[in-house]
């Protein structure tokens, strides 16, 4: 990359740590971001699996919305059930279009007295504009530019960052708390986006190298970059947005019927609730399914999914090399009546025709912690 | 006496007999990442300079290997199918990918030495 381009994206407060680790370095989402350090991506994908990897994600947008009808308010723009979140509860949740398309993924936390939203680094101006214009007069969205997010994952993140906050150890999955670290006051949760039990800290950006190098002084913790988190996210069967996810594809398409619960159902209330509704009574046209390649050569986004006679059954949308499974995978939508696992498909890889085959998601069983 | 020359999209043919043999630089496989497969040519496929001759799929994507002269493949590295890690740990030797005739004996003379590549590649960064 020439300087030049490098001088238009944008940092996050771990700029200089990563340049200072030998990090590789890509625009992502605008921002320059650490593809990889010297180690590689696959091994930090395998420490992470086996240990503690710390990731900044510092790109993905922050805000909070203010209120007292701020959950309900919430609910018109997304499917699932926001207004009985209990206090420290996180839920992951989809904004949606009008024709049941989705607009972004998102994490939401119940604060107490706000939500607590991190959304896509490549999505976060059209949400927060979104979410702006559409919320009522007596909610306030607040955008939080100066923070930043570090990602604690693996199976010894609790351990470590146990010793920094030692409330973390027995916080359940799928919370999030106001927590002292570092004497700071900082957002934790417990989530991730790698099959792994693991921790995000949103704490303010002048503190986020001091913390990000402290956690690095720990044994156990190695820096990982995009490289790894996306590799581990694919074994982990997540999806990516704007890959797997995206303004033409429905929560019922892409798997995701599970964050809208029967009230929601029942009520709609939601864009394009019309949509959806039709789409769980009837089923949908396509489905998210996970393929298992033969071979070793790994299959991208944008490979042709055929049926066994050759015709057209979807399109991969997120493909590599798992490191923890050793073969390649892929996830990729295909016609309804060839989402069962086992059923035999082909999929183009540059002109040639390779086997494949329907396998369940996650390639990687996850392993969050358990209370 | 063997000569080993450099093409701008980062391969290597080291010239003996008569014949090349063909890889990736160290420069390359560093700027890829951990290579998880290698797609080698067939063997007998005819070989353009400058067009497509293997794939290397690193771990994030996927980068087309150029054939550095004209000729056709003799033989294929076959120790990659098993261990593609090979690009990373050796590069310029065992990591080799192709054996190549050479069509022109004089259409090496145009590539790099190690001296211009190396300078070629320091003007990069």
């Amino acid at each position: 990359m020439s300087a030049q381009s490098a001088n238009q994206l944008l940092a996050t407060p771990l700029n200089a740590l990563h340049r200072g680790l030998g990090a590789r370095m890509i625009a992502f989402a605008g921002y320059d971001m650490p593809l990889r350090y010297a180690a590689g991506i696959l091994d930090e994908h395998r420490h992470t699996r086996d240990s503690c990897g710390l990731f900044d994600i510092s790109h993905m947008g922050q805000a909070i919305i203010r209120g007292s009808n701020a959950a309900r308010a919430l609910e018109a723009l997304v499917p699932s059930d926001i207004q009985e979140m209990g206090a420290g509860s996180q839920r992951y949740t989809l904004l949606t279009n009008d024709d049941g398309g989705i607009r972004d993924n998102l994490m939401v936390s119940n604060m107490g007295d706000h939500l607590f939203l991190v959304v896509n680094a490549a999505r976060k101006a059209d949400d927060f504009a979104h979410l702006a214009a559409a919320l009522p007069s007596d909610c306030r969205l607040e955008v939080l530019e100066d923070r930043a997010l570090l990602a604690l994952q693996g199976p010894r993140s609790a351990e470590v960052l146990a010793r920094f906050c030692p409330a973390v150890r027995h916080m359940p999955f799928m919370n999030c708390e106001i927590m002292r670290t570092l004497d700071v006051q900082c957002r934790v949760s417990r989530s991730g986006f790698t099959g792994e039990d693991g921790f995000e800290l949103s704490v303010p950006a002048g503190m986020a190298d001091e913390l990000a190098r402290q956690l690095l002084n720990e044994p156990e913790v190695r820096p990982a970059g995009l490289g790894a988190r996306d590799t581990l996210r694919l074994e982990a069967g997540l999806c990516l947005y704007g890959n797997d996810l995206d303004a033409t594809v429905t929560p019922i398409e892409a798997g995701l019927a599970w964050t809208i619960p029967e009230r929601r159902r029942e009520d709609g209330g939601f864009p394009g609730a019309a949509t959806i509704r039709r789409q769980l009574a009837e089923g949908p046209a396509r489905r998210r399914v996970g393929l298992r390649i033969e071979g070793r050569a790994p299959a991208r986004a944008g490979a042709a999914i055929l049926r066994p006679g050759g015709t057209r059954a979807g399109t991969v949308t997120s493909g590599g090399f798992g490191p923890s499974v050793g073969h390649p995978l892929a996830m990729g939508y295909v016609a309804a009546d060839l989402a069962a696992p086992g059923t035999r498909l082909t999929v183009d890889l540059r002109g040639r025709p390779m086997k494949a085959w329907v396998t369940e998601l996650p390639f990687v069983p996850a392993r969050y912690f358990r209370s | 006496m063997t000569t080993v020359k450099y093409s701008k999209d980062h391969e290597w043919i080291r010239i003996e007999n008569g014949e090349g043999v063909v890889g990736i630089t160290d420069y390359a496989q560093a700027q890829l990442g951990d290579v998880v497969f290698v797609d080698l040519p067939e063997i007998g496929a005819g070989l353009k300079t400058g067009a497509e001759a293997a794939v290397v799929e690193s771990v994030k994507a996927a980068s087309e290997i150029y054939a550095p002269v004209s000729g056709a493949v003799t033989a294929v590295n076959e120790s990659l199918n098993d261990d593609p890690s090979l690009v990373n740990d050796s590069a310029e030797d065992a990591g080799w990918f192709f054996r190549m005739t050479i069509a022109d004996a004089s259409e090496p003379d145009g590539l790099m030495d190690r001296d211009a590549y190396l300078e070629y590649v320091e003007g990069l960064s």
